[in-house]
């Protein structure tokens, strides 16, 4: 056999191999990105979404529904698209963009219980119209 | 100021036109006046740009607020080294810093370029000029530093916390300079296909410069590492997240044509690959930029998000239609000179090598693609994280890093039996003895494990390539050791420098290692109360909470929390861990701005890191919220990114080795290995 054919059989190896790892890589650890709405769609659809790994975004924190308890580090809060709205439990160390403040955007990664309350593993936050908001006081003060 | 900015812009945009259009219409062929004109086109846009950026400078330093950028970035009270890098820590800066580095390396390629490719300028001025002219038309039309308000603040917004940090003034240079300078390959690559002279001249260009861009990318990553480390209070250096995705893509093409390359110059194969790979890694520079300003992706990195985005992606479409038309018109010219020989030769080992860099690459733009490919295929977004990021490199790394160990031992062309045993005994018998020895140390987890022994495989090939350098010195010269390591390496920088920086990887390798090693506790304690922590390196640490403090510093207000550390029984002394909220005076008032950041505290030595994060006091009390990782290892990173400079640096050292004489023409890697070369011809 020529060298070159033998590399075109090493190279679809690699190439199968690297095709494999990737379809398997997301069939094991790839999970719904859903919004508020689109997930009680598909748990009333389906009822084997409850349970089932999801991240929830495109979704706000509902002012004014943050409570804490420091001391044990759970959270509690609401989230909504402004059509659905969630009750996420979190037990850990939230980022520092979390605040409370209104208008923050949240990520959440987790399970949707069967109580309707969904269990993060993870809350990512990002502040949505702060920075705006702040330049219209800029505005106004000048 | 800002009109003298403007100006200079427009300056920028209607001469880098003039320079484009002129090169690409070919008219200056034959008619060197008009050619001089394309050249001096990018001396001229390099002025203007340097005066825009002056501008820029210039009003971040005299606080400036009635121009937005001023009061979107900065504020009086912010350190003055903040200020001048805010230069580029906002997207109009940034794109105004892009411009300006790209025709000041624009201009050093007019400037440096070798005599022999001065044929290429012309056309090489071309592509650098509509680029620029690319980011200038985005800065005139649609994000302008220089944009005024109707009125002037008496205080600017401030800095986002989390960019005022030492590394955060270095890293997004560094990385923009890896990023910007590949457009100068690029520039080579299709100044090549459009002369239609195919000779191997061009490649030599290509190669130096694309090093100059890899190095700075890998400082840029690296520091990047740092600055999540240290300032993102995850407890780590890498998260899979979509901008540290789009700066390792290109990082890996230019690895693998690194690789290539030497194939193109040793035997005149690969050319259609090589150039493929310098327009990729080109794009993917562009899509690092789109990916990191467009938030198409949510990231740590949204602070940067904004619809000029958008631009980028027309652009990315244009510049890859163009650049892969004009590969595809020149293909047949493209010839390869000669065949793969065996399957057992140091081509074939590059060959795989290649592969499977673009493979990990590619599996890593379709893992940050992810959520967009599933919405457009099946109609529903499916997102992708580390655990698949792993679960893919892994074992793609873990070849990679066996090809690493192989490359260098095997012959070019053919390997003969005799080569193979003289060349591979040590090494191999290196990776055994690692493994051999992990495993009676009871260390079972078999990624690690691998790691470790391929590692060890590498350390072996590298050391012994530098042991017989340096013997044959000593005989031939009769210099002691360190003399003819020395001169080994300056004789040899291609070489010897690619060696260091293979050593550079292992131990970034090592370092990746201990993270999966990593163990972590989050506790919440009253002063006096403590907890006991385990390493992996089979320490116990007393961490006793001490109590916590509130005062105020320069723009912030901080609440401190500390704790006592002992390990084994003997006292460390006291960490501190910080919350602190940045505030801007107005009207005499200090106004809360941006959320609070965590300070983490990190005490490091070779084998392991103790970082502590402060996650909050209980409602006022001094009883405080704690989260204790030790994280193994983590330096290596560190020294690893240090050696890999180091080592690139060597490997790019311009000008002729002392005494290297003209019969250097085969330098590096294309050395047939000393001695062993005789088994392989």
């Amino acid at each position: 056999m020529k060298a070159g054919t033998k590399f075109l059989i090493g190279a679809a190896v690699i190439v199968a191999a690297v095709s494999w790892l990737i379809v398997a890589g997301v069939r094991q650890t790839g999970v719904y990105y859903l919004t508020p709405t689109e997930l009680a769609q598909k748990a009333a659809a389906d009822s084997s979404y409850y349970g089932l790994g999801v991240r929830v975004g495109g979704a706000k924190v509902v002012p004014g529904s943050v409570t804490r308890d420091v001391a044990s580090q759970e959270i509690d809060f609401r989230i909504s698209d402004g059509h659905q709205i969630y009750a996420v439990n979190y037990h850990g160390i939230v980022p520092d963009t979390f605040t409370g403040a209104d208008d923050i955007e949240v990520i959440v990664d987790g399970s949707l219980g069967h109580d309707g309350v969904i269990r993060a593993t993870e809350v990512l936050a990002k502040c949505g119209s702060r920075y705006e908001a702040a330049a219209k006081d800029a505005r106004r003060q000048a | 100021m800002t009109f003298l900015g403007q100006f200079a812009l427009w300056t920028a945009f209607l001469v880098g036109i003039w320079g484009a259009v002129i090169s690409f219409s070919g008219r200056w062929r034959g008619r060197p006046e008009l050619a001089r004109s394309v050249r001096r086109s990018v001396f001229v846009v390099f002025g203007a740009l340097v005066v825009a950026s002056i501008c820029l400078w210039k009003g971040l330093l005299s606080h400036d607020f009635n121009i937005e950028y001023v009061w979107a970035y900065t504020s009086r009270n912010l350190p003055t080294y903040f200020v001048i890098s805010a230069f580029w820590a906002g997207q109009k800066g940034s794109l105004l810093f892009w411009a300006v580095v790209l025709s000041t390396f624009a201009t050093v390629a007019q400037l440096l370029t070798a005599r022999r490719h001065a044929h290429l300028l012309p056309y090489v001025a071309g592509v650098t000029q509509a680029v620029t002219v690319f980011f200038v038309s985005v800065m005139i039309f649609a994000a302008n530093p220089f944009g005024r308000l109707d009125f002037t603040p008496l205080d600017g917004r401030g800095l986002n916390p989390q960019l005022q940090n030492v590394g955060m003034v270095i890293h997004p240079p560094m990385l923009y300079l890896g990023y910007i300078s590949i457009t100068i390959p690029f520039a080579f690559a299709v100044a090549a296909l459009l002369s239609r002279r195919m000779d191997s001249g061009w490649v030599v260009a290509i190669r130096k410069w694309t090093l100059v861009s890899w190095l700075f990318l890998s400082i840029g990553i690296t520091l990047g590492m740092w600055w999540a480390y240290v300032e993102l209070g995850w407890g780590g250096y890498w998260a899979w997240d979509p901008v540290e995705n789009a700066s390792f893509l290109p990082w890996l093409t230019m690895t693998a044509f690194l690789h290539s390359v030497m194939i193109q110059e040793k035997r005149g194969m690969l050319k259609r690959w090589n150039l493929g790979l310098v327009v990729g890694s080109f794009l993917l520079s562009i899509f690092g930029t789109f990916i990191t300003r467009s938030g198409v992706i949510a990231s740590v990195h949204s602070f940067t998000q904004s619809n000029v985005g958008y631009f980028f992606l027309g652009f990315l479409v244009l510049a890859g239609a163009f650049a892969y038309t004009l590969l595809y018109t020149r293909w047949p010219s493209l010839e390869p000179e000669s065949q793969l020989e065996s399957m057992l030769s140091r081509e074939a080992a590059f060959l795989f090598n290649n592969l499977v860099l673009v493979g990990i690459a590619f599996s890593v733009l379709w893992g940050t693609l992810f959520p967009i490919i599933s919405e457009l295929v099946r109609g529903t977004k499916i997102t992708v994280g580390p655990p698949f990021f792993n679960k893919v490199n892994i074992p793609l790394g873990l070849l990679l890093l066996a090809l690493t160990g192989i490359g260098p031992l095997i012959a070019w062309r053919r390997a003969s039996r005799a080569n193979l045993k003289r060349q591979f005994t040590v090494p191999l018998a290196a990776g055994a003895g690692t493994a051999l020895v992990l495993l009676i140390a009871g260390m079972r987890d078999i990624y690690p494990v691998m790691a470790l022994a391929l590692g060890g495989f590498v350390l072996g090939t590298v050391s012994q390539e530098f042991w017989r350098g340096v013997r044959a010195r000593r005989r031939m010269y009769g210099e002691n050791v360190a003399m003819a390591f020395a001169h080994l390496i300056g004789r040899n920088r291609r070489r010897y420098g690619g060696y260091l920086v293979h050593t550079a990887i292992v131990i970034y390798f090592v370092a990746f290692t201990g993270m999966a090693f990593k163990t972590e506790r989050e506790a919440t304690l009253k002063p006096g109360q403590s907890i006991q922590l385990a390493s992996p390196f089979g320490h116990t640490y007393t961490l006793t909470h001490v109590g916590v403090s509130q005062y105020k510093a320069l723009n912030r207000f901080v609440t401190a929390a500390t704790v006592r550390v002992s390990r084994d029984g003997k006292n460390l002394g006291l960490m501190t861990s910080e919350k602190r909220q940045h505030f801007t005076v107005q009207n005499g008032e200090e106004v809360a701005s941006f959320e609070p950041s965590t300070e983490v505290a990190i005490r490091s030595d070779l084998r392991e890191d103790l970082y502590i994060v402060f996650a909050g006091a209980v409602d006022g009390t001094e009883e405080a919220v704690y989260r204790f990782t030790i994280n193994p290892l983590v330096w290596w990173v560190w020294y690893g990114g240090v050696l890999l400079a180091i080592g690139g640096l060597i490997t790019m050292w311009p000008g002729e080795p002392p005494g290297s004489g003209p019969r250097r023409s085969q330098a590096g890697y294309a050395v047939t290995l000393e001695g062993a070369g005789a088994g392989a011809s």
